[in-house]
């Protein structure tokens, strides 16, 4: 039972990967202008729908969030005016440009969620989303704490960035990040990306963006992005959660209080049904002593 | 039609006052975010900016249940069919009440066939039903869920075909058939009735999870209210269901008090808006009011209408309370600051015109 239950909680193993394989993004939204052409290059190469033309009002984000038609996303962010902050001047807001992506979790709430195995880990580590095998039951759209998978429900199944693991079997990178014209997104193996993140951080902490900060959540249970970035600012801004948690880890809860709940229904259906037993048979001498007499 | 730069530009020299306009248009934007007089009024300024406060534009970040009104329907057919098997199962080996057995064991054969019927049209197709049965893998609810209803649904199948052979064949091999599938209708129907909760407990919408420890016994009691309530409704008067009616009833009026006594701002949806007042419908209906009229009923003459009323307010607050999570779990998800750790300051704050909320939020279908 007790390994049943661990089963049930511990995420699923990938003895086959290796961690020399493993590949990620590092977005480092220090360095990136704004020109949405990692979300054209993402559309044009994976031939993903428009998602219609709206203007939004905040700033130039016309799309507002990732969904199953945008798997790239660039964040503008309009704050307000902090002086001093390395480089940024008492007389402009703060308008910073971010590439938002799914995040590949190392623990990912989508892939344990996903009854049909539809989501699998590939060899790159990364989560790809089989769409010949997706039933299209939207239990994933609600197991990601990022809000990044979605179901099309034109279509009737869900959809996210593939991590253009069809680009990466033949060695090339994903599309976004060749389109992407400062090296703001960068492709790479993910541990030396790691190394990277943590010297381009030292850098600008040097040149006095002390807001600067990698936003990885090692330490939740999602244990860690293999897409990441550097942010400035609180990475809230960036709808970024602090503190994620895949949910998975509500798991021994809620088997727990289904045990319960069930061990508490037959005990009771056991003890009414006895009693009622008795009271039928009561009755039924009460009835036969009354026809004998 | 005009030149530009028409005769006057060209001459324009930058003097004090022209200068002072300039910086007076500065003041005016860093003041109030916008300028009046000439140019452009953009709807909705002043510009809505990023903060800790605001989190992106207040955009959420969580992806609402996309589930279509099959689901919670499905999460009240199911559990009352679940129910149904385990007080199948009782009534025939304990209390020898041969007709509660049988509408039980119908009402769980009924409530399996049309759980399928209604996950497949949330799905679209017949064929992606079985794509459920792919895989088996404990760490999905939903992939549990699955072989659950399905194997459950073959043993109850099975359970009440071999009773009806028995009323004309009455041989040993049928009777065997007949009371291991009814015995494993019934261990099955245990986990049937109250997975439901583990589904949307164990998942990322915050309202779903907060309530994860309560939620599987809260479903699996709903499932058993609806499922006793329809026995009584079929005509059958064993006085055990009623006992099983006020077990229900008792436990959804303790949810009801749980909830309404949280302040945690997770709750609100449970109670505000429309999701506030389905959950509150259904509370009222599967808790206090059935709970009361049970009771009264074990004391009354009048027993039998007591029960039937009470029934009929259970069912409709089972079916109710599911639609009541799901409305709350769509409200959760739109309420950006919840996975931010934002405080919630709505009061002081302005709405953005809906037209542009509208055109962020929902992309147009591609
Ligand atoms: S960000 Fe969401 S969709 Fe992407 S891997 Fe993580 S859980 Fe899955
Ligand atoms: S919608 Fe598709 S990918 Fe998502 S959980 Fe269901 S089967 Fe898996
Ligand atoms: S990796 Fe490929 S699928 Fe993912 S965002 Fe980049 S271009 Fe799109």
């Amino acid at each position: 039972m007790s390994t049943f239950i661990h089963a049930m909680n511990a995420p699923t193993e990938n003895p086959d990967i290796h961690s020399s394989h493993t590949t990620g993004f590092f977005t480092d939204s220090t360095l990136c202008i704004g020109c949405k052409a990692c979300e054209v290059a993402c559309k044009e190469w994976n031939d993903v729908p428009e998602d219609g033309l709206n203007l939004s009002g905040y700033s130039y984000d016309n799309t507002g969030s990732l969904s199953f038609s945008t798997w790239r996303h660039v964040k503008f962010v309009e704050g307000e005016i902090k002086p001093g902050d390395g480089g940024n001047s008492g007389n402009h807001l703060s308008w910073e440009f971010s590439s938002d992506v799914c995040k590949h979790c190392e623990v990912a709430g989508c892939l344990e969620a996903c009854p049909t195995g539809a989501l699998v880990r590939t060899e790159f580590g990364s989560v790809f989303l089989q769409p010949d095998v997706c039933n299209g039951c939207g239990y994933c759209t609600v197991n990601c704490p990022f809000g990044v998978v979605q179901r099309n429900e034109d279509d009737g199944r869900a959809f996210k960035c593939t991590f253009c693991t069809d680009r990466q079997k033949v060695g090339l990178e994903p599309a976004c990040a060749t389109a992407c014209p400062t090296k703001s997104i960068m492709f790479g193996n993910l541990e030396e990306l790691r190394e990277h993140a943590q010297s381009r951080l030292s850098d600008l902490h040097g040149k006095g963006m002390k807001d600067a900060q990698i936003y990885d959540p090692k330490d939740t249970s999602v244990k860690g992005l293999h897409a990441f970035f550097l942010v400035r600012g609180d990475p809230r801004m960036y709808n970024l959660p602090p503190k994620p948690e895949v949910p998975i880890v509500y798991q021994k809860d809620a088997w727990r209080s289904a045990v319960i709940g069930s061990g508490a229904f037959l005990l009771a259906a056991l003890i009414a049904f006895t009693g009622s037993r008795h009271s039928s048979r009561s009755q039924r001498k009460v009835s036969a002593r009354r026809s004998r007499a | 039609m005009s030149t530009w730069p028409s005769e006057s530009q060209k001459q324009r020299q930058p003097t004090a006052t022209s200068e002072a306009r300039l910086h007076e248009l500065r003041s005016q934007a860093e003041r109030k975010g916008r300028v009046e007089h000439v140019g452009v009024h953009p709807e909705g300024a002043p510009f809505p900016r990023a903060s800790v406060e605001t989190g992106y534009y207040g955009i959420p970040l969580l992806k609402q249940p996309p589930w279509t009104w099959e689901i919670p329907l499905y999460f009240a057919v199911g559990g009352a069919a679940g129910a149904a098997a385990v007080i199948a199962a009782l009534a025939d080996w304990i209390a020898d009440d041969d007709k509660l057995a049988q509408d039980a064991r119908w009402i769980a054969v009924g409530g399996a066939a049309l759980s399928s019927v209604l996950l497949i049209s949330d799905l679209g197709r017949p064929k992606r039903f079985l794509g459920m049965l792919r895989v088996f893998k404990l760490q999905s609810p939903m992939s549990v869920g699955a072989w659950t209803l399905t194997a459950f649904g073959s043993a109850a199948g099975a359970a009440t075909f071999a009773k009806l052979l028995r009323s004309r064949y009455d041989w040993l091999p049928i009777r065997i058939v007949g009371e291991i599938s009814q015995g494993m209708a019934a261990l099955l129907g245990l986990p049937l009735h109250n997975y439901t909760g583990v589904l949307i407990g164990a998942s990322a919408v915050p309202v779903w999870n907060k309530n994860v420890k309560t939620l599987p016994v809260h479903f699996g009691m709903s499932g058993l209210q609806a499922g006793v309530s329809v026995l009584e409704l079929m005509g059958n008067e064993n006085a055990a269901l009623n006992w099983l009616g006020i077990l229900a009833s008792a436990f959804e009026s303790w949810e009801g008090f749980n909830i309404e006594s949280d302040s945690n701002r997770v709750l609100t949806p449970l109670k505000r808006g429309r999701s506030g007042f389905l959950t509150r419908a259904g509370g009222v209906l599967s808790g206090p009011t059935p709970l009361l009229l049970r009771l009264a009923a074990v004391f009354s003459k009048n027993s039998d209408s007591l029960r039937k009323l009470a029934a009929c307010c259970g069912i409709a607050g089972s079916v109710l309370t599911r639609y009541a999570w799901m409305s709350a779990g769509r409200a959760s998800t739109k309420d950006w600051r919840l996975p931010l750790e934002v405080e919630d300051k709505r009061p002081q704050e302005k709405p953005l015109p809906a037209r542009m909320v509208e055109a962020v939020r929902e992309p147009r279908r591609a």
